[in-house]
Order: C-alpha cells, then sequence, then structure tokens
C-alpha cells in the first residue's frame, strides 16, 4: 500500500475516486437486480404464496442441499430477469416522438445515481485523508435535491414521447406528484440543518454521532421526508404515475427491452438512494450510538459500510412492505395531503425549530 | 314495520390521519408474512403443482375413455351413440360393417374398428357417459393431457382402452347368455303348477 501513499495527490484522488465510484455502481446495481427479487419474495409471502422458486443455472442441481436451497429462494431469478431484458426486441412503436423517446429512459435513470455520489456511506478505510463518499460537496444536500428534482423530466419526457393517451396522464400525474412533494421534502430537511447549522452530509453524521440521531430530535420531519421519498420515488400508495390498474403501467406502457428496464432500474436506484438519504439525514448513517468515531483501520471502516447497509436495507424492506399494504390514493386526496397538510405541518416545523435554536441551543 | 337507523359518525380527526388504518394494514400483512416466509411458518397455500397433486374427487368429469369388462374384452358394441349425441363432434367411431371383426366377446354383436376421440375437441360435458347403453365409456380423472401435435391429440381406440382400464359393471350380454342357458334346465313355475301345489 505504500506506493498508493507516495502518489501524487491529483493521481491519488483520481485514482481513489475511480475505485470508489466503480465500487458504489456496481453495488447499487446488484442492490437493484436484488431488491426487485426481494420484492417478489415478500410480495408472494404476504400474500401466501411462494414467489420465484424454479429459475436455477443447469450446474445448482449438482450441488447437494445449498444448490436447492437457493434455487428455492429465488437468488438465481435476478439473472435470468437482466438476461431477459437484454435479449427481448426493442420495440419502437411508429407513433412516438423518437428523439424524447430515447433520451426519456437515460433522464430517469442518471439522477437517481448522481444522488448516490453525494452520500458518505463509510468513515474510512484506515486513510483519514480519504472519506469514503465519492464527493465530499459542501452543498451536499442542495445538489441532492436539484438533482432529484431532475427525475421528474424522464417520466414527463417518457409520457409525452409516447404519444398516446395513458403514459400522457401517467406523465401529468407524475410531474404533479413529485413538483409537490419535493416541497414538503425540502422543507422538512431545513428543520435537520438549522439544527446542525451545515448542509454537507459528512457533517451532518458528525452531528449525530455527538449528539444522537436526528429522528429523535426531528421525527416530524423524518415522517414528512418519509412520505415524500414514497412519493418522490413512485412508490405505493402514491404510484399514481404507473398505476398499473387504470393507466396500463403509466408513463412507460409504450416501452420495452432495455429501455423499459432502465425505468425499472431508476425506480430501484431511486429508492436506494432515498433510503440512503434517510439513513444519512435521520438514523446517523455509519454511526450507530456507542461507534462514532472515523474508523482507525481497513476492519473497522468495512464494519462501518456494513453498518450503513444494513440501515439501508431495513429501509428498504420497510418500502417493499408498504407496497403490499396500501391500496393507491386517489389524486385528489394525493394533493391534499401534499399540500393541505405537509407543507402546512414542515412549515410549522421549520418555526418551532427555529426558535428553540434561537432562545435554547443558543 | 320497525325501523333501524344506522348511523353514520363523520370520522374522528385520529381516524382521518390514517394511522390506525396503516397499524392495521402493517398487522394484517406481518399475520401473513409470518405464516408464509420460510424459517418462520412456512405454510404458504400454494399447491407446487407438479410435484404436488390435488385428489380428484369421485364423480369428476375429466378425460373420456373407453373400458373393458371384468374379463378383459371391449364393451363397445359401435352402436354410436356418443358419436351422435357428441356436442363438439369428437368421437368418431367406425365400424365393422357387416363381414368385419366380430365382438371380443360371446353374444355381444359387434365393436368397433376404430374408435377415436379428439381431446382437442373435447368438452368434457359427459353426455357420451349418459347415453352409453352399455357402459362402455366414462370420463375419468386425467384433467391434464398434453401432447406435442395435434394427431397426436386424437387418442384411437387402442390407447383409449388402455387409459381406461376395467370397469367392473354388469355383463350384459353374458348375463343373458346365461340366462338363456338357463332357460332349459330351470323348472317354471307355470300357473297351472302353482294351482296344483294348492
Amino acid at each position: 500500500m505504500d506506493f498508493l501513499q507516495n502518489l501524487d495527490p491529483t493521481v491519488q484522488f483520481i485514482l481513489f475516486s475511480v475505485v470508489k465510484i466503480g465500487v458504489v455502481f456496481g453495488v447499487t446495481m446488484s442492490f437493484v437486480a436484488y431488491s426487485v427479487l426481494v420484492e417478489r419474495k415478500v410480495s408472494a409471502w404476504i400474500q401466501d404464496r411462494v414467489g420465484p422458486n424454479r429459475t436455477a443455472p443447469p450446474m445448482a442441481q449438482f450441488v447437494p442441499i445449498l444448490g436447492p436451497f437457493l434455487t428455492r429462494l429465488g437468488i438465481f431469478q435476478p439473472m435470468a430477469d437482466g438476461l431477459k431484458f437484454l435479449l427481448k426486441e426493442d420495440f419502437t412503436p411508429s407513433y412516438v416522438r423518437k428523439v424524447y423517446f430515447w433520451i426519456a429512459p437515460a433522464i430517469a435513470v442518471i439522477p437517481a445515481f448522481l444522488t448516490l455520489a453525494v452520500i458518505p456511506f463509510g468513515s474510512t478505510l484506515g486513510n483519514p485523508g480519504n472519506k469514503m463518499v465519492i464527493a465530499d460537496l459542501d452543498v451536499g444536500i442542495l445538489y441532492t435535491f436539484g438533482i432529484v428534482s431532475l427525475g421528474v423530466y424522464g417520466i414527463v419526457l417518457a409520457g409525452y414521447a409516447a404519444n398516446s393517451k395513458y403514459p400522457f396522464l401517467g406523465g401529468i400525474r407524475s410531474s404533479a406528484q413529485m413538483i409537490s412533494y419535493e416541497i414538503a421534502m425540502g422543507m422538512s430537511v431545513v428543520s435537520v440543518f438549522l439544527l446542525v447549522g451545515d448542509l454537507n452530509l459528512s457533517k451532518v453524521i458528525e452531528y449525530q454521532a455527538h449528539g444522537g440521531w436526528l429522528v429523535f430530535k426531528q421525527p416530524l420531519a423524518f415522517f414528512i421526508f418519509l412520505v415524500a421519498a414514497f412519493a418522490e420515488t413512485n412508490r405505493l400508495p402514491f404510484d399514481l404515475p404507473e398505476s398499473e390498474s387504470e393507466l396500463v403501467g403509466g408513463y412507460h406502457t409504450e416501452y420495452s427491452s432495455m429501455k423499459f428496464a432502465l425505468f425499472f432500474l431508476g425506480e430501484y436506484a431511486n429508492m436506494i438512494a432515498s433510503s440512503a438519504m434517510m439513513v444519512t439525514l435521520f438514523f446517523g448513517g455509519w454511526t450507530l450510538p456507542f461507534i462514532g468515531d472515523p474508523a482507525s483501520g481497513l476492519l473497522g471502516g468495512l464494519l462501518h459500510i456494513g453498518i450503513f447497509v444494513a440501515k439501508m436495507c431495513a429501509f428498504m424492506v420497510l418500502f417493499i412492505w408498504v407496497r403490499w399494504m396500501f391500496p393507491r390514493f386517489r389524486y385528489d386526496q394525493l394533493m391534499d395531503l401534499g399540500w393541505r397538510r405537509f407543507i402546512p405541518l414542515a412549515l410549522a416545523n421549520i418555526l418551532v425549530t427555529a426558535l428553540v435554536v434561537a432562545f435554547v441551543n443558543r | 314495520m320497525s325501523t333501524k337507523v344506522v348511523e353514520r359518525k363523520p370520522l374522528t380527526a385520529w381516524e382521518r390521519s390514517y394511522v390506525p388504518s396503516i397499524l392495521g394494514g402493517l398487522g394484517v400483512t406481518w399475520k401473513h408474512f409470518k405464516r408464509t416466509a420460510p424459517f418462520l411458518g412456512n405454510k404458504p397455500i400454494t399447491m407446487e403443482y407438479p410435484e404436488q397433486k390435488w385428489v380428484v374427487p369421485e364423480g369428476y368429469r375429466g378425460a373420456p375413455y373407453l373400458v373393458k369388462d371384468q374379463d378383459g374384452a371391449t364393451k363397445c358394441v359401435s352402436c354410436q351413440l356418443c358419436e351422435f349425441v357428441c356436442p363438439p363432434k369428437a368421437i368418431r367411431i367406425t365400424p365393422p360393417g357387416a363381414e368385419g371383426q366380430p365382438a371380443d366377446r360371446a353374444n355381444a354383436e359387434k365393436m368397433p374398428l376404430e374408435f377415436e376421440i379428439n381431446m382437442l375437441r373435447c368438452i368434457f360435458c359427459g353426455l357420451c357417459q349418459e347415453v352409453c347403453p352399455e357402459e362402455a365409456i366414462f370420463l375419468q380423472k386425467d384433467y391434464s393431457l398434453t401432447g406435442v401435435s395435434r394427431e397426436e391429440m386424437v387418442y384411437d381406440k387402442e390407447k383409449l382402452l388402455k387409459l381406461g382400464g376395467t370397469h367392473a359393471g354388469v355383463q350384459k350380454w353374458k348375463h343373458k347368455l346365461e340366462e338363456a342357458a338357463e332357460q332349459e334346465t330351470f323348472p317354471v313355475e307355470t300357473a297351472a303348477a302353482t294351482e296344483a301345489t294348492k
């Protein structure tokens, strides 16, 4: 490892960044694949079914006990799903607006991954100068909100480009929904940063490591953020842009093959990103109440990353659990909830927090 | 006539906050999850079909097959009633003709030269079974008929007899033969004889 320390700082920075980007991207992609599997399995169990339990490569049957067990858990299902998406015919209907039709899936998926850049997923791996975050931005949360709000363009463009009525309705719904809930989401976070006094997400974690998790200090902000995250990721009970039963799949009705898969990927990557945001903002990121100091060795660093991933997985399970529990909100109920409940609540929360910070924490 | 006024209370603020329904929903889904998931309850209600099969109830109307009697003889006498009654025209019988092969049991007049059921046409209505005067065709318990070609799904006489097996019932023609034989030996009680005993 010595030659790494002796490198030019710029080269070192670039090298580390590339490695971190690669690892985060790879891990996120496999998380996406396997969260689809978890989604299918959990939905099956909630509905008293078995779920995917047949797919297996031919080798699996020769491994005693473990092979059949993994097959039954559906471990190989994501590979088959991915292969299927790659090999399916990529059909472009004749009536679509081609340029937007091609751009939309990319626009839908890119912001989800960009958001992950500022998430501190661990402390260090021994080298104090090398934080486990791809971009340690001082404007962290502003960057996140800027990028997240781009995500709506993918869906709106997809709805517009498809040039048919159901995707169009889906696109309209999503633009209204995502724009309204972004306000509530942003406002709920303001009170967090009033307490922390810094926009950098690493600083937020530092604050929580010593001052306790913010979910206990700002439960209302967390609740609003959680519900808004459900709306932003188009998950049930707010999956109005998709709503299979009324809009035939909504904005991605006309898509097939890999382009459809990109929307799918974007949705799950968004879930991962918002889970990571919630863990970072409200649940202390990679810290635990008794583990707060940056790691001094490789093992400790990996442990911190493990803690972060475990917390994130808990949120993913919550996302999935909730999906199989609620019926969809009606459009006007959704708007009512967003504008007339959450925005006033978030504003009141900011006011109270500001007063407390001004008079108590002085 | 008494009437009952049903109260329609407006939802309370607590109920309108969605919290009770959310908690109720979590409870219901958790209950099902706990019962079904492996390592917890592991009791999904799914019956995994090719490995597990359901018990076919008595009187189930599966595929119609020809049966043999307890002596291993073909019961069908080629009367073609089933062919005529068959609503989708799935049955086709080729009779033996005047000089054709005789039946493989005594006293029965004939048996079909060929008996085909097109299982792709068959609607499993059971009219053939109902109409058969010989109790030679029965809807049995097979419900999963598969084949790789249309020709394969036309079951011929040999196949139908093999699949149908034996159905122990009244052996009509054998019985009639026995009755006829007994005509010569049995002491018939005539009216005169009855008078005499009195």
